[in-house]
């Protein structure tokens, strides 16, 4: 089927989504829509798939204009959806997930015909090798296989135009690969894809037909065959350096020793089981992983967040296992947590609020109960300065900076503390590539000056670009430590919880 | 696949990581079987009897009067109390989670240890056993459907605090509408109306205007006590005829009710009791195998995904927050028609809000919220029982039981029970 959008146009108050987007999807074949996070590549989707109504612009399918008040409409007309944050209901089964809005059902009652549902999962899941048991319960798949049920969900709705919202967030390289073979199998029996990313490397490996969104607008189309840095500088809108500079790491004493740290949640789940290892001044260890398997509660349990249920961590020669938060900190660790809307910053106070959280209680910036809103401005005055923080003033609310910005004021506020340690958690994610150069350049710049770095990172570049050695978690475990030029398919085997020993 | 790697028993493990073992609740329920032994069993002094009555002198199979030596009878409760904590010890190693059953029959399995006691030596009095079963399952009804309309309610992801409201609506209107027509069974019809009224209320405000539904639902049972107060005490005080004592006959059922013991029990019973057999089953099916069922658990659980792929969100929540308090209200009708009596100011007394303890111990599903029911029913039944044969406890002591026994079994046994993951969260697009 081919599916055409007309000058899709799609506002959220002031701020324009989509700004006059065409796009032409020939049937049978894969267009990637590639484009920076916050480019507009979701909206757009969500208006075609019928989450949004569009303020202005058509959609044709086979020539032919179609609205769709729902998502039920889109998918009756053949469109299927695999979104970002997937929509599977975690107690229930593959089948019951895929049935869900299209079941069979028998008698009055209308009671379900599981069986129907199982052979509808089983025929598809043969068909592509997905190697699904209908009967599993979602929450207890991998990652990998829940994005295969949300693919069999949209086939057995008979979707001939499926769209991948971001598919390889979440996945090991591994994954990836297998992902992208049934991209290509499935755009071989004769389906169309639309794969949403911002990996230039997935695209130049599947895509038929490359369209480059920025900031709401189409501004190019590409072939496969175009290189990296052209790819990218289209994305990003100027040349981009794809490299990170750094020099070779100048590891001094030992600065940071974990020993068996472990933390079990509310849910009496081990989600970290007996993390050891050490990091020397002057160099950064990179944490790679799939999400989820364990870094949050190991760089949480370090600063303090979430209390160690077993080990230690000693910073320094100090133990800052058992301390209060603010002494820990105090201690010499700065903290950029993973989730910057939510943890990094307050997005209702001030920008210069923001940036004494921390100091909020001394001098110059306390006496007594007063806060001294001079020094606090003078401060901040420095770090927006310092940080190019863009903002129109000090007193503009951290929450309507964007996320590059945002990212800025939490840098600023953690590295302005001596530091031994600074622990970043994700720290480019849902960034520009300009803050990222930035952000990058910052951590390096703490390396250099002698602290030791952890850095967290679901993105493999990432890790690769700035680690000096490479620790691999899964399950809670580090399953090894590697050099930084440990090659991409060993890291993968890892990530995917196999030994260093049994990869090499 | 998995099955296979978890049986080699050097093999790492396969998938999610593995829940730590959960100790709490299976060692608290030891120790509390171990005071009941001390106490009821060790406590009651030897060669006393503790008389049962087992069948009444109108029932059609005469059964003779049992007479149990009181300490062994307490002494079995007991150890069968002890036993079940310890098959929850063993499950916890394992990391399996027990069925509801186990602390409804360890609840009655202490409970009976102290009735035991308390019968001791009374050799003028006598324990009514099918007397205590029969009420212990009247007094269930308003908390089994109170259970229900939560169950109803959350699984579609809307709290319902408003079920003591929505009872005592129901009590209300059946007593009004009953007194009007003069027949106890129109007031059954119209209880349904009332107790749906209050959860279009709470419907509205949860869905539409995206208010915190645990506020909504204290407000809406704050505002029909107000009104039936005010109704009570003016209309119903001026003109006694709007507010009768009307009562449902019981309808023994031929042949089932001559059954000794369970007969009588269950099959002897008003139309409000059968009534309540049919939802249940008919709840449990269509909640667990039916279109509707599945669709109203995955709103429940994950709206979002439940939305794409064509389910309406909130059209679905609303109606099952009206249909939630239709059967509260219907509950609601226990207190006045059902049980022959007037409407009287607050008379739920706080029994919606036992039900909604019933439905977290009844883990969301029909069948917990009926055995979980029945436990509290039987709390309640025990205290009037214990009153009756005049027991060494205090009364204003029998009278917190069925309330301690709700902490404890909501407390310490249900411990992380998982209630739908979004309930309580407007859907917002």
């Amino acid at each position: 089927m081919k599916l055409e959008l007309r000058g899709i146009t799609k506002r959220f108050g002031d701020f324009t989504a989509n700004d006059r987007i065409d796009l032409l999807v020939e049937p049978g074949t894969v267009h990637a829509l590639l484009g920076e996070n916050g480019a507009g590549k979701s909206t757009l989707m969500n208006v075609l798939f019928g989450l949004y109504d569009a303020d202005e612009g058509e959609v044709l399918l086979d020539d032919s204009p179609v609205v769709f008040d729902g998502p039920g409409d889109a998918m009756a007309a053949g469109i299927g959806m695999v979104h970002q944050h997937f929509m599977l209901v975690h107690p229930f089964t593959v089948a019951e997930n895929v049935m869900l809005g299209h079941e069979d059902v028998r008698g009055p009652a209308k009671l379900l015909d599981l069986d129907a549902a199982r052979t509808k999962v089983r025929e598809i899941s043969d068909r592509f090798n997905f190697n699904v048991d209908p009967d599993a319960v979602i929450e207890d798949l991998p990652v990998g296989a829940q994005q295969r049920v949300e693919i069999i969900k949209a086939l057995s709705r008979d979707a001939s135009i499926l769209i991948l919202d971001e598919p390889t967030a979440v996945l090991t390289p591994q994954e990836t690969d297998e992902l992208l073979g049934i991209v290509k199998d499935l755009r071989d029996a004769g389906t169309s894809v639309v794969l949403i990313t911002h990996k230039l490397r997935e695209v130049q490996a599947v895509a038929d037909t490359i369209t480059v969104i920025r900031r709401g607008k189409v501004v190019g189309t590409a072939e496969p065959t175009a290189s990296q840095e052209e790819l990218a500088s289209l994305m990003v809108g100027r040349a981009v350096s794809m490299r990170v500079d750094k020099t070779a790491a100048q590891p001094g004493e030992t600065m940071l020793t974990v020993e068996g740290l472990t933390v079990v949640d509310d849910a009496e789940i081990v989600q970290l089981d007996g993390v050891s290892f050490e990091v020397k001044a002057g160099e950064i260890l990179a944490i790679a992983g799939v999400q989820g398997n364990g870094q949050t509660e190991l760089t949480e349990a370090l600063i303090g967040v979430v209390a160690a249920d077993a080990g230690s961590a000693i910073l320094d020669g100090d133990v800052i296992t058992g301390k209060s938060i603010k002494d820990v900190l105090f201690s010499g660790i700065g903290f950029v947590p993973e989730d910057r809307t939510e943890d990094g910053i307050v997005a209702s106070m001030t920008i210069a609020n923001n940036l004494i959280l921390d100091v909020h209680d001394q001098a110059p910036y306390a006496k007594g109960f007063a806060l001294q809103p001079k020094a606090i401005a003078d401060e901040a005055r420095k770090h927006v300065e310092q940080f190019d923080v863009r903002a129109t003033s000090i007193e503009q609310t951290a929450g309507s900076l964007s996320g590059g910005n945002q990212q800025k004021v939490v840098l600023a506020r953690e590295l302005s503390r001596p530091l031994k340690l600074l622990i970043a958690s994700n720290p480019t994610r849902g960034l520009d590539v300009g803050s990222i150069e930035f952000v990058h350049k910052r951590i390096v710049a703490e390396r250099d000056a002698g602290a030791a770095v952890i850095i967290v990172s679901a993105e493999l570049d990432e890790v690769v670009a700035l680690a000096d050695r490479i620790a691999v978690m899964y399950h809670g475990r580090i399953v090894g430590i590697v050099p930084p030029d440990t090659d991409r398919d060993t890291l993968g085997l890892m990530m995917a919880g196999a030994h260093q020993e049994e990869v090499a | 696949m998995t099955a296979t790697v978890a049986d080699a028993p050097a093999a790492p493990a396969p998938s999610a990581p593995i829940p730590a073992k959960r100790w709490g609740a299976s060692i608290a329920l030891g120790v509390i079987a171990l005071i009941s032994l001390v106490i009821f069993g060790l406590g009651t002094p030897t060669g006393s009897s503790t008389t049962f009555v087992v069948a009444r002198n109108t029932d059609f199979v005469h059964l003779p009067t049992y007479t149990a030596p009181s300490r062994l009878a307490a002494i079995v409760l007991s150890v069968l109390a002890l036993a079940l904590a310890g098959w929850a010890a063993y499950r916890a190693n394992q990391h399996r989670k027990v069925g509801v059953w186990l602390p409804v029959v360890y609840g009655m399995a202490i409970m009976g240890a102290l009735l035991t006691w308390a019968g001791a030596g009374r050799d003028a009095t006598s324990i009514q056993l099918t007397g205590l079963l029969t009420s212990s399952l009247f007094l269930a009804v308003p908390l089994v459907f109170g259970a229900l309309a939560g169950t109803l309610c959350e699984r579609s992801g809307i709290i319902n605090i408003a079920i003591e409201g929505q009872l005592l609506a129901g009590a209300f209107l059946a007593a009004l509408v009953g007194s009007m027509a003069g027949n106890a069974y129109v007031g059954l019809i119209a209880a349904p109306v009332a107790g749906a009224l209050v959860g279009l209320l709470l419907a509205i405000f949860a869905t539409k205007y995206w208010v915190n539904q645990i506020v909504v639902g204290v407000v809406l049972n704050m505002l029909v006590v107000g009104l039936t107060s005010f109704f009570f005490s003016t209309v119903m005080t001026e003109n006694g005829d709007l507010n009768q004592a009307l009562g449902m006959a019981r309808l023994p059922i031929p042949l089932l009710s001559s059954i000794p013991i369970i007969g009588p029990v269950l099959f002897n019973q008003n139309l409000l009791v059968y009534i309540l057999y049919v939802v249940v089953a008919a709840m449990q099916i269509m909640l667990f195998k039916s279109r509707w069922g599945l669709r109203v658990r995955a709103v429940g659980e994950h709206p979002k995904a439940a939305d794409t792929v064509g389910i309406k969100v909130n059209r679905t929540r609303v109606r099952n927050t009206v249909l939630g308090g239709a059967i509260a209200g219907l509950g609601g009708a226990f207190f006045t028609v059902a049980s022959g009596l007037a409407f009287g100011k607050e008379m739920t007394s706080g029994k919606g809000y036992i039900a909604l303890a019933a439905m977290i111990l009844g883990r969301w599903s029909p069948r917990g919220a009926l055995a979980a029911a029945l436990l509290f029913g039987f709390a309640d039944a025990l205290r009037a029982q214990l009153g009756t044969i005049g027991s060494p406890i205090p009364s204003q002591f029998l009278a917190m039981f069925p309330y301690i026994a709700t902490i404890f079994a909501v407390a310490g046994l249900v411990g992380h029970a998982r209630p739908p993951a979004s309930e309580g969260i407007p859907y917002k697009k």
